[in-house]
This record gives structure tokens, sequence and C-alpha cells, in this order.
């Protein structure tokens, strides 16, 4: 087994909040009886079904309640075995999948809240993903700028499905904000159902929404190029979290093949495709979607071109990996110092500050 | 040849003795809107010049993505005689079959019934473009084999057909689009893959298509170089959605073809549907055995558009995980993305693998060896 | 070096391009708003007939959304993948580095020099005011 080097950064913990009420102290008044009198139960997103195997690994799984709802286990099971320095939370509770925008404005301002009060403010280690109401701009940029006052939200989260493809223009004044303040933006696996979560349609299963995030990452990742949002916002770096990343060189290629014939389509595309990927594009560990022979795996980093996309983490408390073998087997510990502690710091600028609350 | 430019008599390129080759993918046109009509019944004559074709897309003439070119196609693929690319048979012999030495070409027509929302129509169409390959294409080229094209969202329409056509020798396989109303492993399709099996031909999947879905999980993207690459994620759904659903379970002699998808995104679907069947196969009992076994079973990938890293052993490892054996070379004629046969391999390939990738995989799949 | 006589100058108009084998190569002369340019006929890609393409301008961007469109008419895109290459040096537009057509100096003689050579002798009425197209190979 590959060892882990302490002192890096865990970029995917999932917290989990325990059930909608526990968002009602954060809420106001309105929104408070809103949600109590019209009986609203939980935001559950199908992309994670509670029971399901793939939302916890089985001795992550409490007794009682929702996997990743206790701060102790995610310390015991998560940051210690690993040795990490800081720990990056991304809630997974799924504001995204209403339609009002006023209604996600609301619970995302409240998660926001939850996730300092019930996390960052009780372990030094954490820090955090602001979670944005996407569906409305302004809401989206003004919660930006509220939460990032706290030094300990290092990122901007965002989903892989959501109403319009990553790159369209109307979203950039999000990324102006995040490039603005130093915060990264990631897209994290998951939908927000507003559109079929395939390319073809809606398939039947679990499974099959799952395996298509890797495919919706991929349909983003052109959307993000195509668009010209890295011409526009040079210093902004995006983060791929929970997308798998094995996929990814024969993507480019493909990506460049086409557009070097269509280029007068995007002419602000100015650079090759897989430079703008390794100026501005990383991906977490986990999935490593890879077969168990270790030299497939080891090709496949020799396509990457670069030791610099990848990310460490856990994504606790999926079941992604079995006991500590979060890294992949005959790692060289080079390669693991940066997975686990160069590429993080130079990717999430906060992190080098001292925390302010 | 262009003869908007041409000013010269046309120079015969210089043959060379050219290895024999199959060509998977070629893209046959009509010349002229009527050359259907022989094959269609005189009521869709009237319906087709009053309504037109309703597609799952708003324009009436050419695509809400613009192509590269004009009909997506060479420009230096027009016909001397006149009417689109691809429209006239001598023309493809003259440019493509013969100094190409195509001893196979499996015709692919696009433009067809398919994806139709007037499904009556769509069949009559279909029905009418599968005597016209006969017609105008396979009877007078016997290097040529047609694809049997089917109203695909109505199964047992699309069942009729294919069992109308079994054992006729001008067909090599059923044909559908990628993007279909619903992922195509889902069983209003179902009857289309218990007829093809029937009679023992194999299914390609085509990319393109239009079925009402976004073309993306999040919505539509603005570029046509969007729509482009995203056939590959197109094709992965479809794949997926085939195993997923046991299409591929149920059906243990069933051949499939990805077509014009590329394969370069095969490998890491396989081993990402493997760790997620492993974990979660209690949600779909009837896949008994791991994805990539359904995979290595039962699929082939036409070869264009052809995977074009800079490194040709990163090319090489890509082929060896998806299988030398499971490759069917396509030019895409006359189509812009066109694959010239002579520059898509790299040298460093054996003789076998060689053959196998231009001509014996395709023989041997449909039952021409 | 050889001198080639391709033709005059009047049958080859502003917004018209001539093909022809030199050598057994295939070339393409442009005559493009009075100036003239001689390609290759050989896409560096995958070998297409590159001089049936289309002629454009040079769309270029220095922000998303806003497109500076230049030289119009000097850019050809190859007939297969589209590939966009400047006619005056055969510089193509992705990969600047990597790829690039031949270009072939063209030059315009006046009537009274020309040399004889095969295209005088197929007999073409030649007007001595005219001048002359002629292509170094």
């Amino acid at each position: 087994m590959t060892s882990p080097i302490a002192g890096g950064v865990d970029c995917d913990l999932h917290p989990a909040v325990p059930h909608l009420t526990s968002l009602l102290p954060y809420l106001n008044d309105y929104w408070r009886d809103q949600v109590t009198t019209r009986g609203m139960t939980d935001l559950v997103s199908q992309s994670y079904p509670a029971n399901s195997p793939i939302s916890a690994r089985p001795d992550w799984r409490p007794a009682k309640g929702k996997p990743g709802a206790s701060l102790a286990d995610m310390q015991a099971q998560a940051l210690a075995p690993f040795g990490v320095s800081y720990g990056i939370c991304n809630p997974l509770f799924g504001v995204q999948m209403v339609f009002s925008e006023d209604m996600a404005d609301a619970f995302c301002r409240a998660l926001n809240d939850w996730l300092v009060k019930e996390w960052l403010d009780k372990d030094e280690r954490l820090r955090g993903s602001i979670v944005i109401p996407v569906q409305s701009i302004e809401k989206s940029v003004a919660e930006i700028e509220r939460c990032a006052q706290d030094q300990r939200f290092v990122q901007v989260l965002m989903l892989v499905m959501g109403d319009m493809p990553l790159g369209k223009r109307a979203y950039w004044p999000i990324y102006a904000a995040a490039e603005r303040l130093g915060l990264p933006v990631g897209i994290h696996a998951g939908s927000s159902y507003h559109n079929p979560p395939t390319s073809v349609g809606w398939g039947s299963y679990h499974i099959e929404d799952y395996v298509a995030q890797a495919q919706a990452f991929q349909t983003q990742l052109t959307s993000l190029i195509a668009e010209g949002v890295f011409a526009r916002h040079p210093n902004l770096k995006m983060v791929m979290l929970e997308s798998g990343f094995t996929w990814l060189p024969s993507y480019l290629w493909r990506l460049h093949k086409f557009w070097r014939g269509i280029r007068m389509e995007t002419p602000w595309v100015d650079r090759a495709p897989l430079e703008i990927v390794r100026s501005n594009i990383r991906f977490s560990l986990q999935p490593i979607d890879a077969p168990d022979d270790p030299a497939a795996l080891n090709r496949l980093f020799d396509h990457m071109q670069s030791d610099e996309l990848l990310l460490f983490s856990t994504d606790y408390p999926h079941w992604q990996f079995d006991g500590d073998a979060a890294l992949p087997e005959g790692m060289s510990p080079e390669l693991v110092r940066k997975i686990m502690i160069d590429n993080p710091y130079a990717t999430y600028g906060r992190l080098k500050e001292k925390a302010k609350a | 040849m262009n003869m908007q430019f041409r000013d010269l008599p046309e120079q015969a390129p210089s043959v060379q003795a050219k290895t024999a080759i199959a060509d998977c993918d070629i893209h046959p046109a009509r010349a002229t809107a009527t050359e259907l009509y022989p094959f269609l019944a005189k009521r869709w004559h009237e319906h087709l010049e009053t309504y037109d074709r309703h597609q799952y897309q708003g324009m009436m003439d050419g695509p809400p993505y613009p192509k590269a070119q004009p009909n997506a196609s060479r420009r230096d693929a027009y016909p001397p005689e006149g009417g689109p690319q691809g429209s006239s048979l001598s023309f493809m012999q003259q440019q493509h079959l013969d100094p190409n030495n195509v001893v196979l070409g499996v015709l692919n027509p696009l433009a067809t019934g398919q994806g139709l929302r007037n499904h009556e129509l769509a069949a009559a169409i279909c029905s009418a473009i599968n005597d016209w390959q006969i017609e105008k294409w396979t009877s007078k080229d016997s290097r040529l084999k047609g694809s049997i094209v089917v109203a695909n969202e109505d199964g047992p329409t699309a069942a009729a057909e294919i069992r109308k056509r079994a054992g006729d020798k001008n067909f090599v396989q059923v044909l559908l689009l990628s993007r279909t109303v619903e992922p195509l492993g889902q069983r209003r399709y179902w009857p289309i893959y218990q007829a093809a099996e029937e009679v023992g031909l194999p299914v390609g999947v085509h990319a393109f298509g239009f079925g009402g879905n976004p073309i993306t999980a999040s919505g539509w993207p603005s570029f046509y170089m969007e729509e482009m690459v995203g056939h590959s994620q197109c094709q992965q759904a479809v794949l997926a959605s085939l195993v997923l659903e046991g299409v591929l379970e149920r059906h243990p002699t069933l051949k499939m073809i990805m077509i014009e998808a590329g394969f370069g995104w095969a490998p890491s679907l396989s081993w990402r549907l493997d760790k997620n069947w492993r974990r979660l196969r209690s949600e779909v009992p009837h896949v008994k055995r791991l994805p990539s076994e359904y995979i290595r079973d039962h699929i082939y990938w036409t070869t264009q558009p052809m995977e074009d890293p800079e490194r040709r052993d990163h090319l090489f490892d890509v082929i060896d995980w998806v299988g030398w054996d499971k490759l069917l070379f396509a030019t895409d004629y006359p189509h812009w993305d066109f694959d010239e046969p002579s520059r898509v391999l790299p040298p460093g390939v054996s003789d076998a693998n060689r053959e196998a990738f231009y001509l014996n995989n395709a023989k041997k799949l449909y039952g021409l060896a | 070096m050889t001198r080639h006589v391709i033709a005059p100058v009047d049958e080859l108009p502003p917004g018209t391009r001539k093909f022809l084998n030199l050598d057994g190569r295939p070339i393409a002369i442009f005559n493009i708003k009075g100036e003239f340019f001689g390609l290759l006929n050989r896409c560096p890609h995958q070998g297409a007939a590159l001089c049936e393409g289309a002629l454009i301008g040079l769309a270029q961007s220095s922000d998303p959304g806003e497109i500076e469109y230049t030289r119009l008419g000097e850019i050809i895109r190859c007939p297969w993948h589209g590939w966009e290459f400047d006619i005056r040096t055969g510089q193509s537009y992705c990969d600047p580095k990597r790829f690039r057509t031949r270009a072939y100096a063209v030059n315009v003689e006046p009537g009274a020099s020309v040399v004889k050579g095969p295209y005088v002798a197929e007999t073409i009425k030649v007007s001595v005011e005219s001048d002359y197209v002629v292509v170094d190979l």
C-alpha cells in the first residue's frame, strides 16, 4: 500500500446536514415558517441516495443518522488516518434542486452558515466551499462576497450537472468574483436534475446516473474551454471534484483535433486545450477509475503529461477505496508529495494564510 | 474535385498499389429531393411537399449547430454532374473506392426517417431508404453493403422492417443514431435488438440525431465544436445504457458497433462501469457479469475520427486496451472530418494488427471473411 | 530554379485561382485583389487538395464574443478538416509551430521579357502589352 505523507490536504470531504430542520436556526422567520408550514422534509439528491453503497463505505456508515453527519467520525475516519493539515468541506445537501431562486438563496445562506458553526468552528483543520444559488447570478455573487470575508472559505462550489453549460457567459460574473477574491471554483459531481442526467436523456438507474458524472465533466470542460472562460479569467482555477480523471487524456486528444479544424468558431481559444487544462484545471484524486493493474495507471499518468493535475482526496464518506488505500499502488513518494501537498497548496491560495474567523 | 474552381481537365490521381481496406462508415446521399419518390407511397410525396419533416429540433432546413463545411462534407467531393457530396456512385468510385482500394464499403445513410416526430412518416422513409440503397448503390457496386435503417422510436415497426430484410445480402447491419428520445438501452428499443439478433445482424450506433434532449447533462452548449467533441460523451451514455439495461446480457450473440464517436474513451468508461458495478450491482441484478466483459464480447468501434495523440506509444496503449481485434477502419467519406487511410496509423504496427485494423475485423464481423 | 510561364495576367482576374501540375507537383495560383500567390496543392495534415478550399478572412479575438476579422480572402481553409493557412506565407492558424504548407514565390513579369516555355508553345493569343504570370519552381 502506498503511504500518505503527513501535512497534506484532503480536497473533498462531505459533511452531511442531518435534516432540513438542522438549517432552521439559520433561516429567517419567513423561510423557517415556509419550511415547517409547507411540510418540507429534506433535500436529498438522487445523486446520493442515503443508503446507496456509494453514499457511504460500510465501515463509515453510522448506526443511526446520515453518513458524514458526525464530526468525531470524520476526524477519526478521514482526517487522522491521512495526517492531513487541512480538509476542504464540500456539502452536497440538495439545495440546487429547487426551482425558486429565492428559496435556493435562503437555503444556500443557511447551509453556508451551518457549515461555519457546526464544522469550521469546531476543527481548525477544516475549510469550506461556498455553496451558491446558481439560478440567480446576482445572488450567487452576493453570497460569494459575503462568505469570502471568512478566510476559512477557500472555494466556490457548483454542481457538474446544472441548468446551463458552465462556460456560458451568463455565469461569468460568478467566475469574475471568484477570481477577484482568489477563490478556485470547485465543480462537483451531482445534478440539480433540471436536465436529464445524460447527453441522451434520462437513464433508469442510480448506477447509470453515477457513471454519467464522468461524461458531464467532459462536456463541461469543453464548454469552459470553448467559451473562453480562461481567456477572460486567466488566474481562475477550477477543480473537478469526484470527477474521475482517467478519461482526461483521450478526451483532450479529441478536443484538440476538432479545435484545430473549427478554430474560427471560437478564435478566443488561443492556446491548445491541453495547455489550458494544465494551467487552470485540477482534479481531485477519487474516484480512480482504473484497473487493478498499476501498470495501466502509470501509463495513464504518462498520457496526462503533467504531475500537477491531481489533488489528494478521500471523498469521505463515499465509498471509493477500502481501508487506507486512498493512494494507488506503486506511486513514488515524489508523486505522493505533489498530490497530497504541493498541488493542493498551489491551487488553494487561502490555505497558506492564517485562518481568521 | 470541385468544379467551382477547377478549369483544367481532371487529372487522374496516381494510383499506387494500395492495401485493400474496408471502409465501415460511408455516407451516401440523395442527389435530389425527389430521388426517394419511387420508393415512397404517393401520399407521402404530397405530405413531404406540404409539411416536410419535423425533427426533435426546430430548424426545417439545416442543423442548429452549423457544420464546419457545407453539408458537413469535403469541399472537393462535389460530383461533376451536380448534386451534393456523396450523391453520385460513379464519383464515389472515382474519388474514393477505386483509388483507396475499398473492397468493402458499409453505407450508413443519414437524414433518413430516423428522428422524425411523425412516426408513420419515419417508417415510410426508412423503408424507402432501404430500397434506395439496393437500387442505387449495392446492386450496382458489389463492394458496397447497406445498413437497414429503422424508425427506431417505434420498436415493433422497426423490428418488422428488420425481419422483412432478413437474409438479404445487400445489408450487413441495422443502423441507429446515438441521440434518441431515450437512451438506447431502454425497453422501447428492445424489439430492435431482438430482431437483429434473430436475423443474425449486428447493430451499428452512429453519432448524431436529435432525440429532444439537450446534448449535455447540463443543457445545450453554444458551439458546433462542442457538439462534435460531445459525440464521445453521447456514445458513452449509450454504451452504459446498453450494458446496464441488460441488452447485452439478454442477447448473447448480438454484436454492436459504435460508429463515428472515436474509441479512446472506451477503456476509462469500462473501468468506471466495472468499479461501480462491483459496488452497486444489487440495483441491477440482470447485469450478471462485469460490464467490461460484455463490452469485450459484444462491442466494436469504427476508427474515425481517429485518436490523434502527439505520441504514438500513447495511441498504442489505448488500442491495446480496447483490442486490436475490435477496431473497424472507416473514413466517413464524404464528410469533412474524413480520415485519409494512408495517414491514420503511425508506423510500428505489426502486419497482423494492421490487416485486422484495415480489413479483417470488418470481414469477420460482417460475415464476409 | 526553373521559371515557368503560366498564363496572362488577365486570365487570372482577382478572386480566381488556377490549378496546374508542374514537374509532377500539384500547384494552384491565386489572384487576391490583384496580388498573386502560389501554393502547393497538398495539405500538410492528411494530403487533401488544399487549394480547393474556401477563402475567408482571419478571425482573431482578444475577448470572448468580440471578433476582429481582417485579411479578407487571404486565409484558405482546407476542404477537408478546415485547417486555416495564410495564403501569403503558408502559415497555419492552429499549431502554428507544427504545420506550414509550402508557399511558392509568384512574380508578375512584364510581357516583353517572357521566356519561352511550354505554355507559349500551346498557343494562346498573347499580347505583348499583357503581363505574364510566371512561377519559379
